[in-house]
């Protein structure tokens, strides 16, 4: 019989930020930028701690959330703000696979996290849990819609003040979805650039914890559950390859964090693991990098309609960057169309309806395939960030139309004979 | 000639703690050594060894980045607002 090792050690896991270039360390604070050379802080931790924390035992018999793997996340709390976030479904698939010539793709499906369906749930439980335990009332970020969501729902839920901003051109659903939950609401005139460059200068004033600004070694953290939440579903095992879109280019950076988290306190086994990150062509920095053999991301002025990854000024592109080449990996960029191509296959084939990103990131995986750059056997998990009823204007005009008709079976009959006229045509057209 | 420049609070240490300070400057590179004299020691944090911008830092002028205009060239007209700003954010 085997023996669970009883882990009894419950030590504070994390223990100081530090800057990314340099190596300088600073407190457990609201900090966001090293002093010296302005580069990003990220929080180190205690891995002899953890390891003496966890197991995969301790881990499946935690909450069935994000706080499963709370031993690898910044928060001192007991209580953090559980709202059931994380945990959502891998989807082994199979139609959209054989349509793809793969023989080993899951679908890593956070169109249904709770409580916003996105992935901006995880960090966001994150960084309130953290900015409650450093004494912020007020909660604030940028966002291009789907953070705005989830920082107010959440703040709604933990009883803290919020005040977000957003770009004045988001989607309907993006903008209800977060008035519902009444924070105060700042729509700019501008792009997400010009809001977070806004944002950056009012943080400063008024001491308020922006979960993306101030916050963000903590809030950035909690991506890493993208990658603990795919290696515990595979059965304890890393994947082979990864597909994830790219805006600000952190969720990349800190799936491959997690998986390497994971390796070092010995829960899974090392394994080369090839990162692939997907761009809108209408806002490719990183991508344009890749391709250009380029170590520094130029700026663009972003214009595509996949505007939840939309940022023309990726605060972690280098280290996207660095992360796609040093796994032999790829960072690819799709069109507009592509990108509405990308949602319907995925929800004709899977059942999955996702929003812009998540088109882009399926169209990006087609292209990848077809350019012979997944391998058909390689394990691959392509990670879907966000749900396309928050978009729905980007595949207006381009899916179906019900069929109106009178309550009479003779009406019904008729309309039905349409329809298998209109699919045998589109048959026809597809074998053109 | 004198522009307004917005301070970051890592930097301000440098400015006696102010927030927005007025120098001169025809251009951008002439802005940077304007600021080294008024206030020691802020152009090795403004920019790195090649004594370009570091890239972790964004720099505004009347809230254009400018690396859509002529970067560290972009030339300065009396008036000008220009503003220093820590790229890490968002996302």
């Amino acid at each position: 019989m085997t023996q669970t090792p009883i882990k009894t050690s419950t030590g504070k896991t994390f223990t100081h930020l530090v800057s990314k270039e340099g190596g300088v360390k600073y407190p457990l604070k609201a900090l966001n930028v090293c002093e010296e050379t302005f580069s990003p802080l990220e929080v180190a931790y205690d891995y002899d701690e953890i390891r003496r924390q966890v197991s995969r035992e301790s881990i499946e018999a935690g909450p069935h959330s994000i706080w499963r793997y709370k031993a690898f996340l910044p928060v001192e709390s007991e209580n953090p703000i559980d709202v059931g976030t994380g945990m959502t479904p891998l989807v082994k698939s199979n139609r959209l696979a054989r349509q793809l010539g793969l023989k080993n793709l899951y679908i890593k499906n956070d169109a249904v996290n709770m409580p916003t369906l996105s992935f901006k749930d995880r960090v966001v439980s994150v960084a309130l849990t953290r900015a409650r335990e450093l004494g912020f009332s007020t909660v604030s970020c940028a966002s291009t819609g789907n953070l705005a969501n989830s920082t107010a729902a959440i703040a709604a839920h933990a009883g803290m003040d919020c005040c977000v901003f957003i770009p004045s051109d988001l989607e309907a659903g993006k903008v209800l979805g977060t008035l519902i939950y009444n924070p105060t609401l700042m729509a700019v005139k501008g792009n997400y650039d010009q809001v977070n460059r806004l944002c950056s200068e009012v943080g400063n004033s008024y001491g308020w914890g922006f979960v993306n600004i101030n916050l963000r070694p903590y809030y950035s953290e909690g991506s890493k559950t993208l990658g603990y939440e795919v290696a515990e579903q595979l059965g304890w095992e890393l994947p082979d390859h990864i597909v994830a879109p790219l805006a600000s280019g952190s969720l990349f950076t800190k799936i491959y964090k997690g998986f390497n988290e994971f390796v070092k306190v010995g829960l899974v086994d090392e394994k080369a693991v090839r990162f692939s990150g997907a761009q809108a062509e209408g806002c490719s920095p990183i991508a344009q990098a890749f391709k250009e053999g380029r170590d520094f991301v130029t700026p663009v002025k972003p214009n595509t309609i996949a505007k939840s990854i939309a940022i023309g000024n990726p605060a972690d592109g280098c280290y996207a960057l660095e992360v796609a080449r040093k796994t032999n990996g790829n960072i690819e960029s799709v069109t507009d169309a592509e990108i509405v191509e990308g949602m319907k296959l995925l929800a004709e084939t899977e059942g999955i309806f996702t929003e812009t990103a998540g088109g882009t990131t399926i169209a990006v995986l087609k292209k990848l395939v077809e350019a012979g750059k997944i391998n058909p056997d390689e394990k691959t998990v392509v990670y879907i960030t966000g749900n396309g009823l928050k978009t729905q204007e980007a595949v207006q005009g381009y899916i179906g139309q019900p069929f109106i008709i009178e309550p009479k079976l003779e009406s019904f009959e008729r309309a039905l004979e349409r329809s298998r006229t209109l699919e045998r045509l589109e048959w026809q057209q597809t074998n053109v | 000639m004198t522009v307004k420049v917005l301070v970051p609070t890592p930097l301000q240490k440098f400015t006696n703690n102010q927030a927005t300070i007025e120098c001169g400057g025809s251009n951008i590179d002439e802005l940077i050594d304007a600021l080294e004299s008024n206030c020691p020691g802020i152009k090795a944090r403004i920019c790195d060894e090649t004594g370009k911008p570091r890239r972790f830092l964004n720099l505004y002028v009347n809230s254009e980045d400018i690396r859509f205009l002529e970067g560290t060239d972009t030339a300065l007209a009396d008036g000008d607002e220009v503003s220093i700003v820590p790229a890490v954010a968002g996302g």
